[in-house]
């Protein structure tokens, strides 16, 4: 399954590579320099922002999913993106001088201060009520969000903030969107304490009784969700859905170890936005579609498949 | 060795455990008896440090558990608690594997490999080994739970209630795996049991309880007596001797 899934991957960076506005082939790539720069200048800085911005995507969801102990909460809709856009529209009231890299900075500790709100008011819900986290997540998420709104109105920076509530990969260029590599920075990250993060999931209790610092690790779980996220809002915008439907279908096929879901669930994100994106760009040819309203549909689509087919025992 | 001094609790105003001093020496299977409420629970979650200590001291061989690290502890005691609602979909050899984390911190080796199949082989789980275990039975996961435990190697063995959902077999196999762990390997076994007759017949001392207090600690021989039980439960139970062994006749 691992092989196949890799395969269609590539298939579809190959074709992200050679479609959009302004023709390129793969004959004339070498010969013509003119080819070339707009594959390197544009094309594949697209197609590697769409890759890392996916799989970052689900994995900060399954991250965020073990850490509530939900398989239904996703960063983009339970307060985390929210929070994100707080914290870049705070930065560009305050410093209206701060670089992407500072913006980034600011809508991570926003993002991790919004996170850990949600997580505590999710852990006082009562357990035998799975759907009330993310209702509340999604509450949570529309109070932020509305905040955001208000403040930009009174500001006059609507306009502004449309960028970072709606993701899109339209204006990704080379020298635009190498923050995401901090996202493949903390997928590996979240690779390497795979076990630790599994174990969460059976619950503080028996993460205590297996001597893990649980605590420690709650916050380094908080803090590649938050950043992955921030990161991805400020360089593309928030792109709903991927955290959610992703690892959602990788736990019905590969179950919940995260050591052997966690290279699925990225690569299946990466694929999956890439996907969307590539669609976009088609569907309206040559105007293009933002890849977070694709998105809104596709993956409305299979999560109302996912709830159709919940059944009893799992 | 285990020694509870002075240990309080208080949860919500309610005082949980009064005043509990109590010594275990190392070795042995120790059983924790009482009715509902009695505090079995809360103890065994102090002595493992899943809560955390109000008043008093716990030490266990030494090792006071408020104030050593985790992972130093988790390589001494294992403990498997009452409730399990394991929510994650893992294989059954992935659960018991997570056992070993304390010494493998995730790598499992060869060596490592070869303790997760002897615990799974141990508790009958062979057959099972690769199922979810939201596809087994209240039982089986129970015992799935359990070899976890078991699989964590560890010198102090805490299990609360185990043999919740176990048929007749599967707990009295239990309970001779315990039997066999504290004579051959020298594990100190602490177990919550409600069955008075498995804690009389395996058993080398037991700690009764009643609202919050240590009624009673001593040999079968010396609990196993119908006003003591009376004492500790509310009713009057018939004790009968059968071939040398005092049985409890508590069911009607
Ligand atoms: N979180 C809590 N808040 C308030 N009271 C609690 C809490 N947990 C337990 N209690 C109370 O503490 C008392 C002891 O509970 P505990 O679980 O230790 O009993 P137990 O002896 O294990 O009982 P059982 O045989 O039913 O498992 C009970 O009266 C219970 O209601
Ligand atoms: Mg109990």
């Amino acid at each position: 399954m691992h092989l196949c899934v890799g395969l269609a991957l590539a298939l579809l960076c190959a074709v992200s590579l050679f479609v959009g506005v302004g023709e390129l082939s793969a004959g004339r790539l070498f010969g013509d320099p003119e080819q070339m720069r707009l594959m390197l200048v544009s094309r594949l800085p697209r197609t590697l922002a769409a890759v890392l911005a996916g799989a970052g995507l689900a994995i900060a969801g399954l991250v965020m999913q073990t850490l509530a102990r939900n398989r239904f909460v996703e960063p983009a809709t339970a307060g985390t993106a929210q929070s994100a856009e707080f914290g870049i529209l705070l930065g560009v009231l305050v410093f209206p001088a701060a670089s992407l890299a500072m913006k980034s900075l600011l809508a991570s500790l926003a993002a991790l201060a919004g996170t850990l709100v949600f997580l505590v008011i999710a852990r006082r819900l009562p357990p035998q009520q799975p759907f009330l986290v993310p209702l509340v997540g999604l509450v949570y998420g529309g109070v932020v969000g509305a905040m955001v709104t208000f403040i930009a109105w009174r500001a006059d920076l609507l306009q502004m903030i449309a960028v970072w509530t709606q993701g899109e990969f339209s204006g990704v260029l080379r020298g635009r969107y190498e923050l995401l590599w901090i996202a493949a920075a903390l997928v590996i990250l979240a690779w390497w304490v795979a076990d630790r993060l599994t174990i969460m999931s059976l619950g503080e209790q028996v993460s205590v009784g297996l001597g893990l610092d649980y605590r420690r690790m709650l916050l380094l779980g908080l803090a590649i969700v938050s950043v992955i996220s921030a990161v991805t809002v400020v360089v593309i915008g928030n792109i709903p859905f991927v955290g959610l439907v992703v690892p959602a279908v990788v736990a019905r096929l590969a179950g919940d170890n995260l050591r052997g879901a966690l290279p699925l669930v990225g690569v299946c994100g990466a694929g999956l936005v890439l996907a969307c994106d590539i669609l976009g760009r088609v569907l309206r040819y040559p105007y293009e579609i933002p890849v977070g309203t694709v998105l809104g549909v596709v993956g409305a689509v299979i999560f109302l498949w996912l709830l159709a087919r919940q059944t009893p025992h799992g | 060795m285990i020694e509870i001094e002075r240990v309080s609790l208080q949860l919500q105003g309610a005082q949980i455990l009064h005043d509990i001093s109590l010594t275990l020496p190392k070795g042995g299977v120790t059983a924790l008896v009482g009715p509902n409420g009695a505090g079995k629970s809360s103890l065994l979650s102090l002595i493992a440090r899943l809560s955390p200590l109000q008043t008093g001291s716990i030490r266990i061989d030494g090792m006071p558990v408020d104030a050593t690290p985790g992972s130093v502890l988790a390589r001494r005691i294992a403990i498997l608690r009452q409730d399990n609602a394991v929510a994650s979909r893992l294989r059954v050899a992935e659960l018991v594997g997570f056992g070993r984390f304390p010494h493998s911190r995730g790598r499992l080796d060869a060596k490592e490999r070869a303790l997760v199949a002897e615990a799974i082989a141990r508790f009958d789980l062979t057959d099972l080994a690769d199922r979810y275990l939201d596809t087994l039975s209240g039982g089986q996961r129970q015992r799935a739970l359990v070899a976890m435990a078991y699989c964590q190697g560890t010198d102090y063995l805490m299990l609360d209630e185990p043999l919740n959902n176990l048929d007749m077999r599967y707990g009295r196999e239990l309970m001779g795996t315990l039997r066999r762990l504290a004579d051959g390997d020298g594990r100190s076994i602490l177990i919550v049991l409600h069955d008075i007759n498995h804690a009389a017949a395996y058993a080398d001392r037991i700690v009764a309880m009643r609202c919050g207090r240590v009624v009673a600690v001593g040999t079968a021989a010396e609990i196993i007596d119908a006003d003591l039980l009376e004492r500790v439960f509310g009713f009057r139970m018939r004790v009968e001797s059968i071939g040398g062994r005092r049985v409890v006749l508590h069911h009607r």
